[in-house]
């Protein structure tokens, strides 16, 4: 009988062992370390970028308007039923003591040292990390990266350090605007829900806020930024496996920025916390 | 029409040395090795054929001398810098004087056809009214003058790949580097790209390597040259043969160079893998 490639093979003898458990977990791990390093080392250049020259200031007013602008409208509507659903869910406790005009107090804290912060970077970092990185991953998968370098320009400087920095610029602006929106949300629904004076809600409603408040919610928007529009970039400019890679890195551009963004979140409270009692 | 020389180009007589060298170049990913001990060079205005099937390293080796991968071991030189060795700040800088041309066109798709031929342009802070009339011209170079405001969404493919032609020629590279130019395009469309990538060799001077599975685009690189005094595109006769001149063949195999030499070498060659190109 003549021998074909079916009967020679014999893939039995020849098989290499398959790797322990031990090798699997070692090998896991070298990956996960060097996503960590190269993220690390984009996120630093995004920033080392805007030291020097070329600056692509057009690009940063262009990624303004998609990120900031284009956030604007998720930003109110969810600005506003949140500070009314906070009235609405206090409001009903503080009225069985009789304390309802603490109402404004409470919400004016918990949004401007949490909620907008948090809300605000989660719904940007839904928008537009997954924006983000199906934009570059497309660029990727479509060789537009290997042209921008091939053509003597730096992907880090023209794609990542744009959306970075107008990230960081527009996103404790839209949570600005969200706490102004909370609060008049929570305002409306105090005035229809709980009978109170709008003038006393909103005096309140300031009065309460510290220097040290306002320094919180501030200090998390940024840190939040930075989050979302690096974790952003990098799952777009590591896109492997064509256009279900890009689904598969915009998917992982909202999970990991979200999780990111809440754990942040809680070192950011503890140490701001621990400042608010030294410094301020 | 642009008739004057490449900016840069790189005549016999000034460099002495070879264009592009690559040295014992190594290359793999973790499925394997693709290019093992890849040894050739590329002369000042000389046309390089890379052969092979696909998957052979034709595209890796391009890659590998615009240094937008670095080799696992060997050098690759180009222009007498050490690409393999230089940081990505100082390969930018050095990329300026290639001119790349990817296999499907690789156009910034949110950029007009104009937008895209005039990135490189702008990318040098060139004033608007020295950009306008280059973009116009290279873009009248390649026969799209009509395209300018279009996007590349709105062309077929060999005009995309025509337009990835005008924006990797508009700053007069002196090196250009071809992937698979022709590839999935119809006979009369590809021959259209070779009568460009010709008169760009013959009217420019510049040096290039040209990746592709099609011999006969080769060939016709070997066999003709275009005539700037009639702007048209001639066989080469007996006495003056200005494109076999300057067009040898490189033929990968499993990462190996299998055969280099000149178009005729090729044909004399009585090699059963050889064959299977002329088919």
């Amino acid at each position: 009988m003549a021998e074909t490639p079916l009967q020679v093979a014999q893939p039995h003898s020849n098989s290499p062992e398959p790797p322990s458990v031990a090798e699997v977990l070692l090998d896991a791990a070298k990956i996960n370390i060097l996503k960590v390093q190269e993220y690390s080392k984009l996120s630093f250049r995004s920033l080392a970028n805007l030291a020097t020259s070329p600056r692509y200031m057009q690009d940063v007013l262009a990624q303004m308007d998609d990120i900031g602008v284009g956030s604007l409208p998720i930003v109110l509507l969810s600005g506003f039923f949140i500070g009314a659903v906070m009235v609405l869910q206090t409001g009903a406790q503080f009225e069985r003591f009789g304390q309802s005009s603490l109402t404004g107090d409470v919400v004016s804290i918990a949004l401007v040292r949490e909620l907008g912060p948090s809300i605000t970077g989660l719904l940007v970092a839904g928008r537009c990390a997954s924006g983000i990185a199906s934009e570059l991953g497309s660029m990727q998968v479509t060789e537009q990266v290997d042209a921008m370098r091939a053509m003597g320009t730096d992907p880090s400087r023209k794609l990542v350090s744009p959306r970075v920095l107008a990230t960081l610029i527009t996103l404790p602006l839209l949570t600005t605007i969200s706490v102004f929106v909370g609060l008049v949300g929570g305002m409306v629904a105090s005035v229809f829900s709980l009978r109170l004076d709008a003038t006393t809600f909103w005096e309140r409603a300031i009065a309460i806020l510290q220097f040290s408040d306002i320094m919180q919610g501030f200090s998390k928007t940024i840190v939040f930024g930075f989050i979302l529009a690096t974790v952003g970039c990098y799952q777009g400019l590591n896109v492997r496996g064509g256009t279900q890679g890009v689904g598969r890195a915009t998917t992982q551009a909202v999970v990991v920025s979200s999780v990111l963004i809440i754990i942040a979140d809680t070192f950011l409270t503890k140490i701001a916390l621990f400042l608010a009692d030294k410094v301020f | 029409m642009m008739e004057s020389p490449s900016r840069f180009a790189l005549t016999p007589e000034k460099s002495s040395e070879a264009a592009i060298q690559f040295s014992n170049v190594c290359m793999g990913f973790a499925e394997g090795e693709i290019l093992c001990g890849l040894s050739f060079s590329a002369q000042p205005q000389e046309t390089l054929v890379l052969l092979g099937e696909t998957g052979s390293g034709k595209t890796l080796t391009l890659k590998l001398a615009a240094g937008l991968l670095r080799p696992d071991s060997g050098t690759v030189e180009v222009l007498g810098e050490l690409v393999s060795r230089m940081s990505e700040r100082e390969l930018l800088v050095l990329r300026r004087k290639f001119g790349f041309v990817f296999q499907e066109g690789a156009l910034f798709d949110s950029l007009t056809v104009g937008e895209n031929v005039a990135y490189r342009l702008r990318e040098d802070h060139l004033d608007e009214e020295e950009i306008e009339p280059r973009v116009r011209q290279v873009l009248e170079f390649v026969e799209l003058g009509h395209t300018l405001n279009q996007l590349p969404s709105e062309l077929s493919g060999g005009m995309r790949r025509r337009v990835s032609i005008a924006r990797a020629l508009v700053d007069r590279p002196p090196i250009m580097l071809y992937d698979s130019p022709t590839a999935g395009l119809d006979p009369i469309t590809s021959q259209t790209i070779i009568t460009l990538i010709l008169r760009l060799r013959d009217v420019y001077g510049v040096t290039a390597l040209l990746a592709t599975h099609r011999l006969q685009d080769g060939f016709a690189l070997a066999n003709f040259h275009f005539d700037p005094a009639t702007r048209r595109v001639r066989r080469n006769s007996a006495r003056e043969r200005p494109g076999a001149a300057v067009t040898r063949f490189l033929v990968l195999r499993d990462g190996r160079i299998y055969f280099q030499g000149s178009p005729e070498e090729f044909l004399a060659a009585n090699d059963s893998y050889l064959q299977r190109f002329l088919i």
